[in-house]
């Protein structure tokens, strides 16, 4: 099954399972089904509860909060992430802010969906990863969609919290397959945290790579090349809460030589937040200071090869790595 | 749809409804003594001057319906809840306050009653509001009381849109008081109120009358369509009495006297003496021993700062 295939599972899941959950977004209805046919079937089968909107992403946004206020669940897409910026008033000032602003705890099941990344070569605003602004809001969660977390899992972990939520899809996993790694790894699951080793290393990996569930291929691919060409372990851990971080769970996986790997764009960083959580707990066990690899400081250009010089590839993080490990 | 309502002469309202409104203009009056003196921490916006907007709505709205009110919510609140006690405690910070003292003012959430401080935001929330009653609660609607500087945000449009496509019981209520903040209506809006409203096809009602039995006798058709047929629009053409905050007028002596001149409180006090007179002076020490009675509790605690 494709990660896509598994989302629109996940979400024909909740509909079935919750009577007062609604779909809300734009150009999701059947026979389109979303730009990324992450819809796809939901309207036919639960027409009165998948909810096609205006081109209107503040709006919707401020609806799903809406029905959300009233006791329903709201699940909100945003055709691409970037433009979730026209939500940002929505979510930081109205629905992030009503979970505690009123003085008590007002649960607010809501989740806003935002395909994300570029590789598409869909150019500067279709591209981004914007998960680095949304960081440090109290009230709000954030997820990345993995190819190791089912979605519908991480969609009831997401309601559970009973706060706003923003789940980060990367595009590019859309097509990937779901929970399978080469036979060259071993995954398992530790809660909420999905580990990959190198399958039958003995020791201790040389060095630890954290990274959201968009990077997970291009870091896998490193880790074997790393292996293959230099005999360099690597360990990857893929969270699916990205904010807040449970930065615990991270510490009985962790080796000397960290690295955070991320799609963003330089600066303000959510690896920079990582990074400083694991500073103030393990920072005497560290060889160096945790690494942090991400997109370069520029927009996203359209053309694949300008694309490829700005974005983090497999050869970014596999670079990464080695330098870490030198020191 | 546009119709105008008129009155200068104010009739003679219940006991219980002038009650309403001098606790509303007393409560902000003390307010603004309040700040004066420095015992009350950041700001607030009072709605002298407009408080027979909310007064008169009351009757028209249910239990089962929502409000949305903004920064300008103290009358709202009064009127929903009649609880000087509990707003005061929550603009001082004390024991008792709606919302722990977080809120504060402007961001208030009691049952089916919520404030927010950020223009037009509530518009779209409302429309989602509006979709669930519409579907769970029919019947029901959902109130938002905005400004006429409201109408710059463009989350104003989207939600109209919104309420107009899918015929949700949405009841906006414009306080156009003529001026935002400092910046005449006149210098940030293009057109009219009327003309945005029927650029969506949403019924719009002018309300120029500040006489509350009057208004209500001409909006309770109107809001009983709204929980069948979709949206409307009452636009309150209304007096700012006050500030926009504290002591932020820069209104010239000219625009201050028009909106004196029409203040119902004088008017009414002139047009029925013996009934206000024993009213205004009950009511104004009513406030007074809240105001005594509240800031002598103690400070107000936040019981979950953080998740």
């Amino acid at each position: 099954m494709r990660v896509a295939e598994n989302l629109n599972a996940a979400l024909h899941g909740l509909l079935d399972d919750d009577p007062t959950a609604y779909v809300l977004g734009e150009d999701i209805l059947d026979p389109y089904g979303g730009a990324f046919k992450v819809t796809k079937g939901l309207s036919s089968r639960f027409p009165g509860r998948v909810i096609g909107t205006p081109i209107s992403e503040g709006a919707l946004t401020g609806v799903a909060a809406g029905l959300a206020l009233t006791g329903n669940t709201a699940v909100a897409e945003i055709m691409f992430g970037d433009f979730v910026s026209l939500a940002f008033d929505q979510l930081c000032n109205f629905a992030a802010k009503s979970v505690s602003m009123y003085g008590g705890r007002l649960p607010l099941r809501m989740v806003v969906r935002c395909p994300t990344g570029g590789g598409r070569g869909y150019g500067p605003t279709h591209s981004q990863s914007l998960q680095k602004h949304f960081v440090g809001m109290p009230g709000l969660s954030l997820y990345e969609m993995s190819p190791f977390h089912d979605n519908r899992a991480v969609l009831a972990a997401m309601l559970e919290r009973g706060e706003p939520c923003v789940f980060f899809e990367d595009k590019i996993l859309y097509t990937r397959p779901m929970g399978q790694v080469d036979p060259l790894f071993l995954l398992r699951r530790d809660g909420d945290l999905a580990v990959v080793d190198i399958r039958d290393s003995a020791e201790r990996p040389d060095c630890v790579v954290i990274a959201p569930g968009g990077m997970a291929h291009r870091v896998l691919a490193a880790m074997r090349s790393l292996l293959v060409e230099q005999e360099i372990c690597t360990r990857l851990l893929v969270p699916s809460r990205l904010y807040p971080l449970d930065a615990d769970a991270l510490l009985p996986h962790l080796a000397d030589v960290v690295v955070v790997a991320e799609e963003s764009t330089a600066g303000g960083t959510w690896g920079s937040e990582v990074a400083h959580l694991l500073h103030a707990r393990v920072w005497e066990r560290l060889r160096g200071p945790v690494r942090l690899v991400h997109s370069r400081a520029a927009v996203i250009p359209t053309a694949a090869h300008l694309e490829n010089e700005v974005l983090v590839g497999e050869s970014t993080i596999h670079r990464a790595v080695r330098e870490a490990l030198r020191g | 749809m546009t119709e105008t309502l008129d009155g200068l002469r104010l009739s003679r309202l219940a006991d219980d409804d002038l009650e309403l409104l001098l606790l509303v203009r007393h409560f902000e009056l003390k307010l603004l003594e309040l700040y004066g003196r420095g015992e009350l921490n950041g700001t607030t916006h009072t709605c002298l001057g407009q408080e027979y907007v909310p007064v008169a709505l009351r009757p028209l709205l249910g239990p089962a319906d929502h409000v949305f009110s903004n920064h300008r919510g103290h009358g709202h609140y009064l009127a929903r809840f009649r609880d000087p006690h509990g707003l005061l405690a929550e603009i001082m910070g004390r024991q008792g306050a709606v919302c722990g003292g977080v809120g504060g003012s402007q961001h208030i959430h009691r049952d089916r009653y919520l404030s927010t401080g950020v223009q037009g935001e509530s518009m779209p929330v409302a429309a989602g509001v509006a979709l669930h009653l519409k579907r769970a609660e029919p019947g029901a609607l959902a109130c938002v009381h905005i400004g006429d500087g409201t109408w710059g945000e463009g989350a104003v449009y989207e939600a109209l849109n919104l309420a107009a496509l899918w015929r949700l019981p949405l009841l906006v209520v414009v306080e156009n008081n003529g001026v935002a903040q400092s910046t005449p209506t006149a210098s940030q809006m293009a057109g009219t109120v009327a003309g945005r409203a029927a650029a969506f096809g949403i019924p719009h009602l002018l309300v120029v009358s500040t006489d509350v039995n009057e208004i209500r006798l001409a909006l309770e058709e109107e809001v009983a369509r709204v929980r069948e047929a979709g949206p409307l629009v009452v636009e309150f053409v209304t007096h700012r009495l006050g500030p926009h905050s504290k002591g932020d007028d820069a209104r010239p002596a000219d625009a201050v006297r028009v909106a004196r001149d029409n203040d119902w409180y004088g008017r009414y006090a002139h047009h029925h003496p013996g009934q206000f007179h024993r009213i205004d002076d009950a009511v104004r020490a009513e406030v007074q021993a809240v105001a005594d009675e509240v800031a002598a509790r103690p400070l107000s605690r936040w019981e979950a700062p953080c998740a």
